[in-house]
């Protein structure tokens, strides 16, 4: 790995971006405005950790790139969003997959009735019929997701609920991607699980070089395994910086991790959170 | 007995063909959750176009020339481009438009195609019966007259190959190839087979391709049987009271459905009147007469039975959930 832990996210010194959006605004069905300028970059090789509550526009963001976007009606209205360099914002979603960029959904979405082999199968859809290496890829994919391979003849919709996230990130792994766009993998998972998937995540990062941008509301998990990170609020960024420089700033501490270096607060230093939020606009 | 058998066998070669139609709906509904209304017309136009390539016909003058009759070996894989290129076409004018819109939307969509088509095969046919000769073999099989004394026609023998090679074939496709496995993975979930790169668009193309291929075999099978008419579309009614009682996201349930209302109908057309009479005909004075003609609408009431007690039908999605 080129690229080491430290701060990318910061003008000069950075290596390129793999990817860097540029102030979108998405709206969906022509009315409804959900994302209202969002701007992130993810470093060549790096985790990038997109955090907020429910309903701030993280997997938005994330569909606004994978352009799932187009299939719920939304659509991106302004901005930009370049993948290796190529303005990718007008492609489909099965164009971004043969460019590397592959989106893991919210919730796994594996293909129920299809046994876990065949949901890493069709992970290498894009691939054609390369089947000597898509082979060996499903070996890899093994080596990472050991469980996988004990349940390969498994319906998908009868695995566990870790299980279904590992086949869901096996099978975009099938593709070959260059860059993960993962949404909420803690999702509905026991704590012990989720880190077992961040630790393999943290492990395809660096031994795989793949890139990943990571939305999540597990914020503490999401800081511990990530680079650099950004805040979103109703469909702002409201804050971003380095991992750990985020984890100790305060108003992320009390309002994301749930810590407070003051002990019970009351509700009127709230409205002080809001102000400071919106000077940081 | 043997007059029981007879009718038990026909009414199992004619559910065939309703099998073979309901199996065009299940192919598509799977795919895309669109109601194609229009597959019993889609038959009716393979079989015109096939019969029309056969005979030489030049489009929209329906005069034959017989100078430009096309060989069997020809005319079959030409009709197939015809149906595929429909299908590019239907992608591309119909479906690419009117996707993530209301279902009734699409059902609309679907009944304006099937009157296209009715149009078009009239327009570029014409609209006589035409009888369609692929050499296909006639008349009774004599060996099971002879040694059994039971009336089968070859040709429904002939069906029912053509329809059990079509269904091994269609199984293996989507068990074994990679196209096969997209296809079940767009049935299962729409967003995540986009998400890993599935393109819709080719999968709809190929999925309505195939159900151009499954309604010319259906066109072809029954216009040899009762010459290519416009009734034909239909059958694409009778294909709903099939898809209710099979399910409509089951191939296995159009295929049984298909044969439990061709056996049923039958049963009921020669032996309604009787088992009613002997039900009732205790209390009532019932004359056996009146009970025929049922064949034309058995399916519909088998079908308002289904519904009302086994609504996702005999073959139903079966719904996968953890605990």
């Amino acid at each position: 790995m080129a690229q080491e832990k430290k701060s990318p996210g910061t003008a000069a010194e950075t290596p390129p971006s793999i990817l860097s959006v540029n102030n979108i605004e998405v709206i969906y069905d022509h009315v409804i405005l959900v994302l209202k300028g969002v701007s992130l970059e993810v470093p060549q090789g790096g985790i990038v950790a997109l955090l907020g509550a429910n309903g701030a526009g993280k997997s938005t963001t994330l569909k606004a790139i994978s352009n799932l976007l187009h299939a719920e009606r939304g659509e991106v209205t302004k901005g930009s969003i370049m993948f290796k360099g190529a303005r990718v914002d007008a492609r489909s979603t099965n164009d971004l997959v043969k460019r590397g960029c592959i989106q893991v959904m919210e919730g796994r979405h594996c293909f129920e009735h299809l046994t876990v082999e065949e949901n890493l199968l069709t992970g290498a859809f894009t691939r054609g019929n390369a089947r000597k290496e898509i082979r060996d890829d499903l070996e890899l994919v093994y080596t990472y997701f050991p469980r996988l391979k004990e349940r390969r003849k498994s319906l998908a919709g009868y695995i566990s609920g870790g299980e279904q996230q590992m086949t869901a990130i096996g099978r975009a792994l099938m593709s070959r991607p260059k860059m993960i766009l993962l949404d909420e993998p803690s999702m509905g998972l026991a704590p012990q699980l989720v880190k077992e998937i961040f630790e393999i995540v943290k492990l395809l990062n660096t031994q795989q070089g793949v890139s990943v941008l990571l939305a999540e509301q597990n914020t503490n998990m999401a800081l511990k395994y990530s680079q650099y990170g950004y805040i979103l609020e109703n469909g702002r960024v409201v804050m971003d910086g380095p991992a750990d420089e985020l984890r100790e700033n305060p108003d992320v501490k009390e309002f994301y991790l749930g810590i407070s270096d003051e002990g019970r607060r009351s509700f009127r230093n709230v409205r002080s959170y809001r102000r400071r939020k919106r000077w940081l606009n | 007995m043997l007059f029981f058998m007879e009718t038990v066998i026909s009414g199992l070669l004619a559910g065939i063909m309703y099998s073979l139609v309901a199996l065009g709906f299940v192919l598509i509904f799977k795919a895309s959750g669109v109601f194609n209304f229009s597959q019993g017309v889609m038959a009716l136009f393979a079989a015109l176009t096939l019969v029309g390539l056969l005979s030489g016909t030049v489009p929209f003058t329906h005069v034959d020339n017989p100078s430009f009759a096309i060989p069997a070996w020809a005319a079959i894989p030409l009709t197939i481009i015809v149906m595929i290129i429909v299908a590019i076409l239907i992608e591309r004018f119909i479906l690419r438009h009117l996707v993530n819109q209301e279902h009734i939307i699409l059902f609309m969509a679907m009944v304006g195609l099937s009157y296209v088509f009715e149009g078009a095969g009239d327009i570029i046919w014409g609209s006589d019966v035409k009888v369609i000769d692929l050499g296909l073999p006639h008349g009774a099989w004599d060996w099971l007259l002879d040694t059994h004394g039971l009336y089968i026609e070859k040709i429904e023998l002939v069906a029912a190959a053509a329809a059990v090679v079509l269904v091994v074939v269609l199984a293996a496709f989507f068990q074994k190839t990679r196209i096969g496995r997209a296809l079940r993975a767009v049935a299962d979930d729409h967003q995540a087979a986009l998400s890993v790169g599935i393109s819709l668009r080719y999968i709809w193309i190929i999925v309505w391709s195939v159900a151009g291929i499954v309604a010319l075999v259906t066109g072809v099978v029954w216009g040899a049987k009762s010459g290519i008419q416009f009734s034909l579309s239909l059958i694409a009614l009778k294909a709903l009271p099939v898809l209710i009682l099979g399910g409509f996201e089951s191939i296995p349930g159009a295929i049984v459905g298909g044969l439990i209302i061709g056996v049923g109908e039958k049963l009921a057309e020669v032996f309604g009147g009787e088992v009613i009479v002997a039900i009732f005909g205790r209390w009532f004075e019932i004359d056996p007469g009146i009970f025929t003609a049922t064949e034309n609408w058995f399916a519909y009431v088998l079908a308002l039975i289904f519904l009302l007690f086994r609504p996702q039908g005999l073959f139903g999605e079966k719904i996968i959930e953890r605990v």
